[in-house]
């Protein structure tokens, strides 16, 4: 019970001190609509929200998710706050748990951003909204462990911030966002299949369009072994590095 | 009953020893101080204490327990101000404290309650409400400070309360110090004022390079010291040879220029103060001053670890400099 009071006040202190701060707000509102609208303006044809929806959706949790938490851990550990933490008598699972909540609830409200959008713009019913759900969590927090494991294995907010970036454009190139993995090379997609944002745009294509390709127990399977291992590795790596 | 006990405790780097089988024990109830220059391995050794980092060999034991690898079933006993004020910025005095307090799983209205009550012991009851950056650097440590102790710890660790503050402010925390430690809080101190710690802890441990080089009681190693007369001359227009010529008067004394026309003498037998005097008047020199100096820590210091003066100050250790 008493760490649970340490891991609620963790929760809401990073919501209050990061992620309701009126710059990140409009960031969650703002970068949806950027890349919204930068299909919109690329596109020779006219434009099926319908079938930008997954692909919007899934950006949008991932830069979300991983620019955040790669700033705040970064910068609480810059500023030794996160030593604070790492004094207090808490188990440092939960104690991860608890920096990452704020992130993954971050993840969550830009993943419902471009589909309020949509909503206003086009037909959305028919939509697997149980299945859209899922998919949402589980990549909101799959990235989330993706941010957390390039935060701890940085010291600086910019390596964070480049880190970041060596991880999320091979994967928006590769998750077969912008071509479909039946037209990449052969010898490149098993590296697709090696990415956590593969599984969960596949997983979002088939709660939005109903065109996923594979089974979606087997995308949410996987993208809970990929958050496992990125959680698991990042405490590894903080009880290592930073309990030194 | 020992509050806390270090038993050959290590910590190495690849190549480098920062603390080399230190070992003592921190009566409970008492304020033991922990001095050393910069880098001696002051902070890396409360670091092991605390949980931050993890001795390379040796015994920790805290409140009676032996503790190994984890000091998570210890650290509520812990309390931890650091050498730099590492609270939020962006949340106020306030809910710094309560945040601090929500940590160690004290429910709301506890936490609530003890916060207001350190604000105003601390005084900065009228600053509750301001953000943590827009303090100044003493109400910083001192709100530090009182989130330290927020859980009612039974030993608190203080990394260099004063250093970089004003001298009202670390009047106030040493007062605080005080206070703290006659409600029964263990305070395990470091830091570079050697007044400070004379004037604070019962007893003292020096470390140097990693090593304890001295232990015990404040009086016990001041006793090294007793016999040594220390004068100070204060001269107008001081000649350069004039130290020499002092200390040709007295065998095994020792003189220093300590400033500009400040010259100290120090001598393990009364100083023949008549001899100096009309030394002084022969070489034409003009005698402004002449005061007897009682000896301080800073003279066991000195004779224990071989540092020079000169060092010391160039390590930022010695007396607080006026402000």
């Amino acid at each position: 019970m008493k760490t649970w009071i340490a891991f609620w006040n963790i929760l809401a202190k990073d919501m209050r001190a990061y992620y309701l701060k009126p710059p990140n707000i409009s960031w969650g509102i703002l970068f949806p609509v950027a890349w919204t609208l930068m299909f919109f303006v690329r596109s020779q044809d006219p434009v099926d929200i319908r079938q930008l929806l997954p692909g919007v959706v899934a950006m949008s949790v991932l830069f979300g998710t991983t620019s955040m938490l790669a700033v705040t851990i970064t910068f609480e550990r810059r500023s030794r706050s996160f030593e604070r933490l790492l004094l207090a008598p808490l188990d440092l699972r939960l104690l991860m748990l608890a920096k990452t909540s704020g992130a993954i609830l971050f993840g969550l409200v830009n993943a419902f951003v471009p589909v309020v959008f949509a909503a206003f713009l086009t037909d959305i019913s028919g939509i697997d909204w149980g299945l859209l759900l899922a998919a949402v969590v589980f990549i909101a927090v799959t990235s989330t462990f993706l941010g957390l494991f390039i935060a701890v294995s940085v010291s600086e907010v910019f390596e964070a911030q480049t880190f970041s970036n060596f991880f999320r454009f091979p994967m928006v190139f590769l998750c077969g966002l912008f071509f479909p993995l039946s037209q990449l090379p052969i010898f490149i997609r098993p590296l697709s299949y090696a990415l956590p944002l593969t599984y969960g745009v596949d997983l979002l294509r088939q709660a939005v369009n109903n065109t996923g390709t594979m089974h979606p127990a087997l995308a949410l399977a996987a993208l809970s072994g990929f958050a496992v291992i990125l959680f698991a590795f990042s405490t590894l790596n903080v009880n290592k590095r930073w309990i030194y | 009953m020992f509050a806390l006990a270090a038993s050959n405790l290590s910590k190495k780097f690849d190549q480098l020893t920062a603390v080399d089988q230190v070992s003592f024990e921190v009566k409970k109830g008492e304020i033991f101080g922990f001095l050393g220059p910069n880098g001696a391995g002051k902070t890396t050794t409360i670091n092991m204490l605390t949980g931050l980092a993890r001795p390379s060999s040796g015994k920790m034991e805290i409140a009676g327990q032996t503790v190994g690898s984890s000091m998570k079933r210890v650290q509520h006993l812990l309390g931890i101000v650091p050498d730099e004020s590492n609270l939020y910025d962006e949340l106020s005095g306030y809910d710094n404290l309560c945040f601090c307090a929500s940590l160690y799983g004290m429910a709301k209205k506890e936490r609530q309650t003890r916060a207001k009550e350190l604000l105003d012991q601390f005084g900065l009851a009228d600053a509750a409400n301001r953000k943590f950056k827009a303090y100044s650097k003493g109400m910083k440590r001192k709100l530090t400070i009182a989130a330290g102790i927020i859980h009612n710890p039974e030993i608190l660790f203080l990394d260099e309360p004063t250093t970089g503050i004003d001298v009202a402010s670390a009047r106030q925390i040493r007062q605080l110090i005080t206070t703290l430690n006659q409600h029964g809080t263990t305070i395990f101190l470091t830091t570079h004022y050697i007044e400070e710690a004379e004037r604070l802890c019962h007893r003292i441990a020096f470390i140097v390079a990693g090593k304890i080089v001295r232990c015990g009681p404040v009086e016990q190693l001041m006793s090294d010291v007793q016999d040594q007369q220390i004068m100070e001359l204060s001269i107008e227009h001081c000649a350069p040879d004039l130290p020499r010529q002092l200390m040709a008067l007295c065998p095994d004394s020792q003189a220093e220029l300590t400033g500009e026309g400040v010259i100290r003498l120090y001598s393990p037998v009364p100083l023949p103060l008549a001899e100096i005097f009309s030394v002084i008047e022969k070489s034409k020199n003009e005698l402004l001053e002449a005061k007897r100096i009682r000896p301080s820590l800073e003279e066991v210091f000195v004779r224990v670890t071989g540092i020079e003066k000169e060092k010391m100050s160039g390590n930022n250790m010695g007396r607080r400099k006026k402000q």
